[in-house]
């Protein structure tokens, strides 16, 4: 017997976007709501923990002559102008509040010696905006909304439930299926509202920033109950991974003053971003360091093949790194062995933020088109594609748009739930059968598959390979097609792959093939939205166009699942509302 | 990273398993490593060449998410902070942390440490709930005020502590290092107005007076949160505020 949970509202993700909507609901329902978090990891090990650098917000205006229209402004220009411009405005208006809500929770903000809260500069922003806690911003605003969240009865946390599939039915959320790790037992969480905040998917490629985690499954489960997906083609490449692991080096390191040189010991970017130099926005810093890397002055590091620059810290001086960056040093030194007090970084361009994602309107509400909205679906935060990031995001943006968006969502589910009676958690037939369907599909054939078998961590390493090389920060058609046909050669060699692993209790290996079978979906469509997109915006660059093109192009890729077929794609317009497209320098 | 070409060498990795089916028994497995090798780095080269079955919990690889925490050769650490060569030995013995119950081979059961860290309210209280949610302007706290909590939360709750505590293996009902750490956190944020109702819920035997300050848990936190020393100032402030009602 499939046990079935019924929930008003159920939360797939527990990121700081998940957990913030699943705050925003309860704390808006005051009690009389069932809220449910189902995470596939212990729910505080969520990636958002890893954020480090800071969140943007506009705190203090007149004191640092700044603006909300000026943080749209850089915005929406970081975006290369793809960005939906009243997504934004929504963004820069109602980051400065959260700030002060995180405050109010505990979190712990560097601070100013007068007691207000300290900001500092960051890639793309005019002005320094950046609040952070010490370089682990998004682990202490993670560690407080976890932390907060226990005060409230009415949230069930369902650690370690792998999610297998989103139930559809009548154009309405049902529900998902998943997995109970610890016991193996397959179940169902029945909501009258749903919220999609399982980030983003950079783990498709092999040298990430990202935890292993990071397989983009909230997408893909999205996709398969055909919900189109946005704008996927946009993959951030962060300037700064250290190698050969692709941890992150934050961009804060540069934001305190850090250097970038190349093999001959040149401070590179003065010939593509002059003004700016190290703070010029990801994507014109990657293509500088790659453009480098090719031209022959990188180095080659022995051990994986990597080949890299070096980030420069040592002129900041020991005080000023164990204040403003102690976590890099700590990383490095433990990771690398290198002291950046005394020695430079090697680092080079990771796969690091997914742009793209479900597709939503501008309060997060999921849309099957350019008009019709899925009534009790929203999705928020890295998973989600409103677009406030178009083509490129600004670094400190990310962790802003996780709580906006989770506040956002979380109140419109509590308010659409709260007008929902009960009688909407029955099971029909229809759904029972796609219920046993999708425990077969899970159980039988995955676990059961006898002959000749591939291993799936071999097609998985091949994935991430392909991505690595003809996906990554220069594209062309060539690359793009060869790209395409791996990964439907690897999808038939999927087909045939077995999980060895049988047991019920905590089957990692299943877990690991589920999450396979949503990276393959992912990269088909990374792969198909770049091979159709014949310009350069923001972090999608073609070396056969290598120019953007706003005439054909000022619009947002759908992708949409076809059974059978290849994907389909369609465009939307980009909402612009006060800012037309302009040359894009720094 | 682990398996590829140049710079690599063998070591022999043994890891101590267990299924509810079979009971424990041990696992051993043969990995190359370079000097970049972590022990979760071979961890999971053997799940993806060698030996499927293995059950691991793991996921950021930066030692920040607190996932992976396992006893290696003796001691509670961090498997993704544990570089393999600076062990200086090539065999390494990894076995699933002290003090919790066991799910499955290097993953433990984290429920019960989850209900004790809950149970000391770890979030901050204020006098007005209503005023606390609706954040015009933010509380000021000098970075003075800020220095007198910030290590301490600084937890990732990766259990090490835990594991590590001599006074856990004994008492099953302590509320152990994590939690009473986190008990101090929290009392000592000048923005928190929860005061001695704090003291009150660590003020008992299973609470601080069950500690014996042997201080494992400072050694072994992998974020230098000093569970001890917070553990010794709650004494110190129950005990102040004791003499004072006299």
């Amino acid at each position: 017997m499939v046990e079935i949970l019924k929930y008003d509202i159920v939360i797939l993700g527990s990121g700081l976007a998940g957990l913030r909507a699943a705050f925003q609901a309860a704390l808006t329902s005051k009690d009389r709501l069932r809220i449910a978090v189902v995470s596939k990891l212990h729910a505080m090990r969520s990636h958002s923990v890893s954020a480090e650098g800071g969140i943007s917000a506009v705190l203090y205006p007149k004191e640092m002559n700044d603006s909300i229209d000026l943080h749209a402004y850089d915005t929406v220009k970081g975006s290369d102008f793809l960005a939906d411009q009243d997504a934004v405005e929504l963004l820069v208006k109602l980051v400065p509040e959260e700030i002060r809500f995180f405050d109010h929770l505990g979190t712990p903000w560097s601070r100013r010696p007068d007691g207000r809260i300290a900001q500092r500069p960051f890639g793309g922003m005019s002005v320094p905006r950046a609040v952070f806690a010490a370089d682990k911003t998004g682990f202490f605003m993670m560690s407080t909304l976890y932390d907060n969240l226990l005060r409230f009865n009415n949230v069930d946390i369902y650690h370690e439930n792998m999610a297998t599939s989103i139930l559809m039915e009548n154009g309405m959320f049902r529900g998902v299926t998943a997995i109970d790790m610890a016991t193996g037992e397959f179940r169902v969480f029945l909501g009258k509202a749903g919220i999609i905040a399982t980030g983003g998917a950079g783990r498709v490629y092999s040298f990430v920033t990202v935890a292993n985690s990071s397989t983009g499954d909230g997408i893909a489960m999205a996709y398969r109950a055909g919900i189109p997906i946005k704008d996927m083609e946009f993959v951030q490449f962060h300037p700064t991974g250290m190698v050969p692991s692709g941890v992150l080096i934050t961009e804060a390191a540069r934001g305190e003053g850090g250097y970038l040189i190349n093999k001959e010991g040149e401070r590179f970017l003065k010939r593509y971003a002059p003004q700016k130099m190290e703070l010029a926005p990801r994507d014109i810093i990657s293509r500088a360091i790659m453009t480098e890397i090719k031209e022959g002055r990188g180095f080659v590091q022995e051990e994986s093949g990597l080949e890299h620059v070096l980030l420069d810290l040592r002129h900041l001086g020991e005080e000023k790194i164990n204040e403003r960056l102690p976590m890099i040093r700590e990383l490095s030194k433990k990771l690398i062995g290198v002291d950046p007090v005394s020695e430079p970084i090697p680092v080079r361009p990771t796969t690091h933020y997914t742009m793209g994602g479900v597709h939503t309107d501008t309060y997060g509400q999921v849309m099957l088109d350019e008009s019709t909205r899925i009534p009790n679906l929203w999705a928020a935060g890295e998973a989600a594609c409103v677009s406030i990031h178009g083509a490129n995001r600004l670094g400190s943006n990310s962790l802003g748009e996780t709580v906006v968006w989770g506040r956002l969502t979380g109140e419109a589910a509590a308010q659409y739930a709260m007008r929902t009676p009960d009688t909407v958690l029955q099971v029909s037939s229809t759904l029972d059968e796609a219920i046993k369907r999708e425990e077969s599909r899970v159980f039988d054939k995955l676990l059961h598959v006898e002959s000749a078998a591939e291993n799936p961590y071999d097609i998985r390493e091949e994935l991430q390979t392909t991505m690595d090389k003809k996906v990554g920060v220069f594209r062309d058609q060539r690359g793009l097609e060869e790209a395409w046909s791996t990964i439907k050669r690897l999808k038939e060699r999927f087909s045939r792959a077995r999980v060895e692993n049988r047991t019920r209790i905590y089957n990692n290996n299943l877990r690991d093939f589920i999450e396979l079978s949503f990276m393959l979906d992912i990269a088909e469509i990374i792969v198909v939205g770049a091979l159709n997109r014949t310009e350069s915006r923001g972090a999608h660059y073609r070396l056969d166009y290598p120019k953007r093109d706003d005439v054909n192009w000022l619009k947002h890729t759908l992708v949409y699942y076809r059974r059978g077929e290849p994907p389909s794609i369609s465009y939307i317009p980009v909402r612009i509302t006060r800012w037309a497209p302009e040359e894009r320098k720094y | 990273m682990a398996e590829k070409g140049k710079g690599y060498k063998s070591v022999i990795i043994k890891v101590k398993r267990y299924d509810p089916g079979k009971g424990f028994y041990d696992s051993e497995y043969n990995v190359k490593i370079s000097r970049y090798s972590t022990v979760l780095d071979a961890l999971l080269s053997i799940i993806e060449k060698q030996d499927p079955t293995l059950a691991v919990r793991y996921s950021c690889r930066m030692g920040i998410c607190g996932s992976c925490g396992m006893i290696i050769n003796g001691v509670p650490r961090l498997a993704c902070e544990t570089n393999i060569m600076g062990l200086g030995v090539d065999k390494i013995y990894v076995e699933p942390m002290y003090n919790l119950k066991i799910v499955r081979d290097l993953v433990v059961d984290a429920s019960d440490f989850f209900k004790k860290h809950r149970s000391v309210k770890p979030y901050l209280i204020r006098k007005d709930e209503e005023e606390q949610f609706r954040a015009a302007e933010e509380y000021r706290q000098t970075p003075e005020q800020l220095e007198n909590f910030l290590p301490f939360a600084y937890c990732i709750k990766c259990g090490l502590c835990v594991a590590a505590c001599p006074v856990v293996a004994e008492k099953p009902g302590f509320l152990g290092p994590q939690a009473l750490a986190q008990a101090y956190r929290w009392y000592a944020d000048s923005r928190d107005q929860g005061g001695i109702s704090r003291l009150e819920l660590v003020d008992s035997f299973d609470g601080v007076w069950s500690c014996e300050f042997a201080g494992s848990c400072s050694r072994v936190c992998p974020k230098g949160v000093d569970p001890a020393f917070a553990i010794q100032i709650l004494k110190t402030e129950i005990f102040k505020k004791k003499l004072i009602k006299r």
